[in-house]
Formats: structure tokens, sequence, C-alpha cells
């Protein structure tokens, strides 16, 4: 294998991997805000509960973040050093600016908000959360506008060879970041709630729960049932820009290989690219043009007319079909479980004691890391359908390599595995055995006298 | 001399980029040095010693990523360059970072069976990540020079940086543990201070043999006499420290501070004698620090962010370790 191929599949274990944990550390700081403001307002002990136990999760979370995170800043570096010497004008700045505004303001919070409650008031650290939060959010806003800059680049001019900018507005803002910037946020609160959903189900079946399972439990089903719909809809509307700004990955995604009017859409299939067609495809007549223009005679165009200039076909069309066959999945069961709830409230049942049968806790549980899959066969139908560019249409991917010799980024990419492997493993079991045993975690009651410390 | 604002802009980011990483390696050189320190320790002592690096770890990592970050930004050249000529010893310092950071929560929330495993890993990638980072230096001040040398010169940085990391975790822990904590880390510092201070006088001694163009810069004349503060005040620290941790009665008459903030100068002063030595280069030999760097015109626009954000930071570290500040308490999330 040469560099190049070994260089994307070291970049995209790495980035696979860190993606995992912003998934859930974006959105599940706004649930611990909201878990603490909740507590503020009724000071019921369960909120205080739920607010312990979620934060041990995010804290480990958060930590698996940063060390994966910390391995992608030097990723551009040695995998891909042509990059940077011919983008740097335009994702130079855009990286300086995610860890100046982003990176230091979530890691200096960070301490405070795990550790510092006995030594500052309740509001300061109500603050610090805040803040945390909003670093991990800022943190995806100026990471996705790169990566959508990539995808549709905007606002600037090529001389000798290196991008120049000239209009940062439209760097960025360019045409994709919107949606992917939404889409992405609802991924990562669809990824939290069905995390948060599929630990207190597990609670709940190992009879583990607390008072604090119930509430967060709740918070995290209607989160999710209100994301959904919303995720349908952003997931709808990023197709349609990408079908303007990147037709080939429609193409791939949709599996259409000729251009023509009134496509048909593939829900299953077998693409085969060296055949240049699906065996097997199960058709829905002129449904891809309806979706894709919104008119049942619109012509789509197929891949044979990228010469070259196409992404491989099959992890496209997969990975979109997994993506949105997981969101499916998660629609049905997030109303599903939102039903239940409004009966038992409406027949009036005790408060907090959600009557869920076994068998629905199950698949709760079994959706616990659904938001993973999905987010990935996203990410992957986003990247691999950039392909064979890394600036969509300018710059390709083979031109970029590392001169570093193959064994190396091999002996490199293997010890990477291995570590990622394992971390992932203890990562899942810890968190189970977490959920097994919370009374370990549960936390003691606050003291009027120790709020207050060092002012503010 | 040249004073157009495309001239200087490069020159202020390599003052940030080097400020970075020489707050990159105070601070989380404690931290890592906490880490080496952790096997000698007892149970009980192993957890007050990561409860006092505790809020800080992560804040202190990200001066890695400032200092990578400006390097990538500012001197996308340079940084491909000296990335790939370190792709080993990177990959196995960031290998070494994960361990160590997964560590810190893995212990304490994994079945406790788990614990002394975790406590290794602790120590493991603390040692992983230091011995790197030392090699990494060593190699970048010979200009990647892979004779056996170069090689014989990063290995003695890959030993003598840990060391000193070692000196500057015994120093935090003497200033944020008491009782028979402190008392041995006292008991640490004096043991490693004699190698440390030993082998950075032997690199100091080797540097103009791998890379002769100091000799010029340190040994003409006036240069010698105008450079003298440096290695008298770096023997000044040393001896302070020395003082200190020899005289039982220095630390308990609230001393203990001298041994962390006289490390610090020597951390400081050497990373000052290193960047003369080194300027306009930022590749030694190879790529000074314009031909490195990015457009005026996006530099300006990071240059903006940096000096909106740098104090900011600057402030917010400075509150977190003033909320911090004091003895170390059991790490709770209560
Ligand atoms: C959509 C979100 C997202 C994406 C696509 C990425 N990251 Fe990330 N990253 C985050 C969202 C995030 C975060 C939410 O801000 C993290 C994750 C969890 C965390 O602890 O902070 C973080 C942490 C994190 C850190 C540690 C920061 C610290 O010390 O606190 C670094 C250095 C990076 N990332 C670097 C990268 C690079 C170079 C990426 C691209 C190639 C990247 N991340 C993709
Ligand atoms: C976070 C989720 C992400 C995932 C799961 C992901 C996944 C991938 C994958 C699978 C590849 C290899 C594609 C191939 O070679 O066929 C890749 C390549 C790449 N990605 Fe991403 N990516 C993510 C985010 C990002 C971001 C945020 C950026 C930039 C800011 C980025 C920049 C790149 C670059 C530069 C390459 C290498 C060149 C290329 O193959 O096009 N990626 N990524
Ligand atoms: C079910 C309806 C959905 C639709 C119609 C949809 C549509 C899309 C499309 C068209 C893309 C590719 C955009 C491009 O690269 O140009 C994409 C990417 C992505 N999707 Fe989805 N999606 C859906 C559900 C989900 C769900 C449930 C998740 C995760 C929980 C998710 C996570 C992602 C991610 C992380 C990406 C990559 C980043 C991005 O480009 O936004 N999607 N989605």
């Amino acid at each position: 294998m040469d560099a190049l191929i070994l260089s994307r599949m070291q970049f995209a274990a790495n980035i696979s991997f860190h993606i995992l944990f912003p998934s859930i550390t974006i959105a599940l700081c706004w649930f611990l805000l909201f878990f603490r403001l909740r507590f503020i307002q009724t000071r019921e002990p369960a909120w205080e509960e739920a607010y312990y136990f979620w934060t041990k999760v995010f804290a480990l979370s958060f930590a698996l973040g940063v060390v994966s995170g910390i391995v992608m800043s030097f990723q551009f570096g040695t995998n891909w050093p042509g990059f940077m010497e011919k983008t740097g004008n335009i994702s130079g700045p855009l990286l300086g600016y995610e860890v100046l505004t982003a990176f230091f303001l979530e890691a200096s919070f960070l301490g405070i908000m795990l550790f510092g409650r006995g030594r500052v008031s309740e509001r300061v650290h109500l603050l610090a959360t805040a803040l945390v939060a909003l670093g991990t959010t800022l943190s995806a806003f100026w990471i996705l506008s790169l990566n959508s800059w990539l995808q549709t680049p905007a606002g600037f001019e090529i001389v000798n060879g290196q991008f120049i900018p000239t209009d940062w507005w439209a760097v960025v803002f360019n045409p994709s970041f919107p949606y992917r910037f939404a889409h992405k946020l609802l991924a990562s609160a669809l990824t939290a709630s069905f995390l948060i959903a599929g630990l207190c189900a597990w609670q709940l079946l190992k009879g583990s729960a607390t008072a604090g399972t119930h509430k967060a439990m709740r918070a995290a089903i209607v989160a999710a049932a209100v994301a959904m719909p919303l995720q349908f809809l952003a997931g709808d509307l990023h197709g349609l820009n990408t079908l303007k700004h990147q037709p080939a990955k429609i193409a791939a995604m949709e599996g259409i290989w000729d251009t023509e009017k009134g496509a048909p859409l593939t829900l299953f299939g077998i693409p085969d690219e060296a055949a240049g067609t699906t065996h097997y495809a199960l058709k829905i007549p002129r449904l891809a043009s309806l979706v894709l223009t919104h008119d049942l005679n619109g012509e789509v165009q197929g891949i044979h007319d990228f010469k070259d200039a196409h992404p491989p076909v099959a992890p496209v069309f997969w990975g979109f079909r997994v993506m949105v066959g997981v969101g499916s999945l998660m629609l049905l069961v997030a109303w599903f479980s939102v039903w239940r709830l409004w009966r038992q409230r409406r027949r009036g049942a005790a408060e907090g004691h959600a009557p869920w049968p076994r068998p629905w806790l199950w698949v709760l549980a079994g959706m616990t890391f659904s938001g993973w899959l999905a987010t990935l066969s996203g990410w992957y139908v986003t990247e691999i359908g950039r392909q064979p560019f890394m600036v969509y249409g300018l710059l390709r991917t083979s031109e970029l390599a590392t001169h570093t010799a193959p064994p190396m980024i091999a002996l490199t990419l293997a010890a990477y595995l291995v570590v990622y492997g394992l971390l992932l493993v203890t990562y899942v079991g810890v968190l189970k055995y977490m959920a097994e045993h919370p009374v370990q975690h549960a936390p003691s009651p606050t003291h009027g006298a120790e709020l207050g410390k060092a002012g503010v | 001399m040249d004073t157009s604002w495309a001239h200087l802009l490069p020159l202020i980011f390599l003052a940030v980029m080097g400020l970075a990483l020489l707050a990159y390696v105070v601070l989380d050189g404690y931290d890592l040095g906490v880490g080496l320190l952790l096997p000698l320790a007892d149970d009980a002592q192993k957890d007050t010693m990561i409860a006092s690096i505790g809020p800080f770890w992560d804040a202190n990592e990200t001066w890695l990523v400032l200092g990578v970050g400006v390097l990538l930004v500012a001197f996308p050249f340079a940084h491909g360059l000296v990335l790939q000529a370190l792709y080993l010893p990177v990959a196995l310092m960031l290998i070494g970072l994960i361990l160590r950071g997964v560590a810190f929560d893995f212990r304490v929330k994994a079945p406790p069976v788990w614990k002394p495993f975790w406590n290794r890993a602790f120590f493991g990638g603390s040692l992983l990540a230091s011995t790197a980072q030392g090699w990494m230096l060593g190699s970048y001040i010979t200009g990647f020079d892979n004779g056996p040398l170069g090689l014989g010169f990063s290995l003695g940085i890959a030993l003598t940086l840990p060391a000193a990391y070692v000196l500057l975790g015994a120093g935090w822990l003497i200033m944020k543990t008491g009782g028979v904590l402190q008392e041995r880390a006292v008991h640490w510092a004096r043991r490693v201070l004699w190698p440390m201070g030993a082998a950075l006088v032997a690199i100091s001694a080797a540097t103009p043999l791998v890379n002769p163009a100091v000799v010029d810069k340190w040994f003409g004349v006036p240069e010698v006499f105008a450079l003298m503060p440096i290695p008298l005040s770096c023997a000044l620290a040393f001896f302070a420290v020395r003082w200190v941790v020899t005289h039982p009665g220095a630390v308990k008459a609230g001393h203990g501070w001298v041994v962390f903030a006289a490390t610090v100068l020597i951390f400081v002063l050497a990373f000052f004698g290193l960047a003369y030595s080194i300027f306009p280069d930022i590749v030694i030999g190879r790529m000074t620090v314009w031909e490195a760097a990015i457009g005026t015109g996006s530099l300006t626009v990071v240059f903006i962010g940096v000096a909106i954000t740098l104090p900011m930071i600057i402030v917010y570290t400075i509150y977190m370790y003033r909320v911090f500040w004091g003895k170390a308490r059991a790490l709770s999330y209560s």
C-alpha cells in the first residue's frame, strides 16, 4: 500500500474515533445545563442526581474527546502537509479561531464545572457550565465551517496554486455550512438523547435506577422526539443544497448511473461500479426526481456524467441508507416513547415512574449508541462523497499526501488502532459499570456554607 | 531594520508560538512530572497527587494545541517539514498523552480492580509523552540529523527533559500538598536535582558540537558578556532549589514555592537561550521565519483574533488558578 492510501486510512481512523466523543459532548453539556437549571428552579434532589450522574459521563467523554482531538491537530501536518501549504491561508485562520475562541474556553471552565463546586458560588458554577457548552458548540462552528469550505469552496482566488481568501464572510458562511452546522448539531442532540435514554433504560432493567434516572430519561425522550423530525427537514434541505453544488455526490448517494428525467428512487440494491449498474435494485418510480427536484419529471444527473470526478459509489450509497435507516428508527422509537409518556401522564400515574414495558426498555437500551452509527455513516457519505477531491472540484486528494515512508505510517496506524480499540471497549464497559453502580456516584448533598466562596 | 507590517507579523507569531510552547512545557511539565512520580507514592497519596492536577491538565494541554496550531496556521511550510521529520516521536507522544488523559477518568470510574492498571497507564503515558518530547526537541536542535552524534544528542535530551519535569512536578507537589506527601516530594526533588543539573550542563556543552552556528552566536565578543546572565541565573536558580530541598526547615518556613519557581526560571532561561541560538531560522539551517509564513492578509486576520482572545485566555487561566488556589483537596464533583 502506498503513502496516500495509508494516510487516508490513518486520518479516517483518527477522525472517526474523535468524532464519537464530540457528538456526545456537544449536546450533553446543554442537557447538563438544563438539569442544573431545573434543580435551581425546583430544588428537587432528583434533578441534582441526574446532573451528577451525567456530569461523570460527560467528564469521561470529554477526556476522550480531548486526547483524540490533540491527535487530530497533528494529523494535518503529519499526513497532509500539502493541504496546509495550499489551503493554509484559509484553513489556518479557521483552525486558529477554533483554538482561540473554543478550546481554551471549554478546557479552562471545565475544571471549574467539574471540581469547582465547593469553591465558587452557585451562579459562577452555572456560568462555567454554560461557557463549556458554548465552547463545544463554537468549536463545532469553526471546524464545520472549514469542512464545509472544502465541500463548497467560496470567497477565494487561486494565486500560484494557493488559495487566497478574498471575502471572509463568504468563506465562513460558505454555501453548505448552514445546513451542515444545523444537521450536525441535531445529530449531536440525537446522539446524546439516545445515549441518555439507553443508559437510563439499562438502569431500569438492572434495577439500579435512581430518581434522577426518570428525569433524565424523560428529558432525553422529549428532546429526541423534537429533534428527529427537524433532522429529517434539515437533511432534506442539506441534500437539495448538495445537489446544487456536488451533483456527483448525490448521484452516488442515490445510485443513479445515467442522467434521466423522472428518476426512480432506489431503496436497496448492490451498486456495481465496474458494470455501471445497481444489481437487484428495489426502485420506486419517479421518487428520486420528486425528492431531489420536487418535480415528478425533474432531471437528475447520473454518475456517468462525471468521468474521473465521481466518488466510489458503494460506500456513499450504503452510508446514506444506514444513516436514513437509523434516523427513521429513531423517529419511531422517540415518538412511541413520547406517546407512552403522554398516556401515562393523562392517566395520572405516580409522577416520575413511567410504566415502561420491559421489551421497550430493551429497545431503548439497544438504541444507546445508534447516534454513533448514524453520525459516522453520515460523515462517510459526506467525506467519501467529496472524493477524489480535497477541495471540491479544485484540488485532488492524490496531490497532497505525505512523503513519510509507508511502513512508518502503517506502524503508527496499527498502534492507533490498537489503542482506540481498547479505549472504545473500556469506555462502553465503564459506562455500563457506572450505570449499574450509580450509588457510588451519587452526589453528597450541598451545604449552604460551601456556596459563595471565591465571591464573584 | 525592516519594520514593515509584513516583516513584523511573522515575528509576532513566532513570539506567540514560542510563548505557547513555553507555557506548555512549564504547565504540562508539572503535571507530566507528577505522573512520573506516581509509582513512588502509596495509594492515598496517588489520589492526592492526581487531585492536585485534575482541574488543570486539560487547559495545560491546550497550550500544546495552540503552539502546534500557530505552527500550522502561521508557518504551514515549516509545519509539514517538522512534523514529517518527527513522525514517529509525535505518534509516540500522542499515544502517551492519550493513555494519560484517559487514565485520569478511568482510574476512578472503572471497576476498582482496574485501578492499579490505570495508575500504571498514567505513569506509562507520562513517561512516553515526556521522553518523546525530549527526543523531538533534541532532534529539532540538531536539524534532524540522523547521524550517531545527532541521535546521541537527541537521546540525551530525551532523558533530561523527563528529569526536569520530575523536578517541576515535585516542586508543584511541595506547593499543593502537605504532611508526609510534601516531605516525600522534597525528597524526590533532592534525588533528581543533581542528575538533572549535570545533564543540563552536558547538553549545553554539546549544543555547539551538533550545531556549529551556535558557536558564533554565543562565544563572540561582546556577545559572550551580554549573555553571561543566562548561565549565571540558571546556576543561581539551581542552588536556590538545592538550598530549599536540603534544609528541612525551609519548606516548613513557607519557602517551598522556591523549588517550583526556580525550576520554572531554569526552563524560561533555557528557552530564551535556545530561541536566541536559532533565530531567525524556524527550521535550523533550512528555513527562516519569513519563508515559512503564510500571506500577510491571512496572518492579519488571525492576528486580530489573537490580540482579542489571548489576553482573555490569560485572564481566565489566572482566574482558574485562583479558584483552585491553596492545598489540593480530594477531587469530587460536589
Ligand atoms: C462537530 C464537531 C467537531 C469536529 C468535526 C471536530 N472536533 Fe475536535 N473537538 C470538538 C468538536 C469537533 C469538541 C466538541 O469541541 C471537543 C470534543 C469533545 C471535547 O472534549 O471537545 C473537541 C476537542 C478537540 C481538541 C482538544 C481541545 C481541548 O484541549 O479542549 C482538539 C485539538 C481538536 N478537537 C481538534 C480537531 C481537529 C483538528 C478536527 C478536524 C479535523 C476536529 N477536532 C474535528
Ligand atoms: C468529524 C467527522 C469526520 C469524519 C468521520 C471524517 C471521515 C473522513 C474519511 C472517512 C476520510 C477518508 C476519505 C477517503 O479517503 O476516501 C476523510 C478524509 C479527510 N477529511 Fe474528513 N471526516 C470528518 C471531519 C472532517 C473535518 C472536520 C475536516 C476538516 C476540517 C476533514 C478533512 C478531511 C481531510 C483533509 C481528509 C483527507 C483528504 C481526503 O481524503 O479528502 N474531515 N475524512
Ligand atoms: C433521516 C433523515 C436524514 C436525511 C435526509 C439526511 C441527509 C443527509 C445528507 C444529504 C447528508 C450529506 C450532505 C453532504 O455531504 O452534502 C448528510 C450527512 C450527515 N448526516 Fe444525515 N440525514 C438524515 C438523518 C441523520 C441522522 C439521524 C444523523 C445522526 C444522528 C445524521 C448525521 C449526519 C452527519 C453527521 C452527516 C455528515 C455531516 C454533514 O454533512 O452534515 N443524519 N445527511
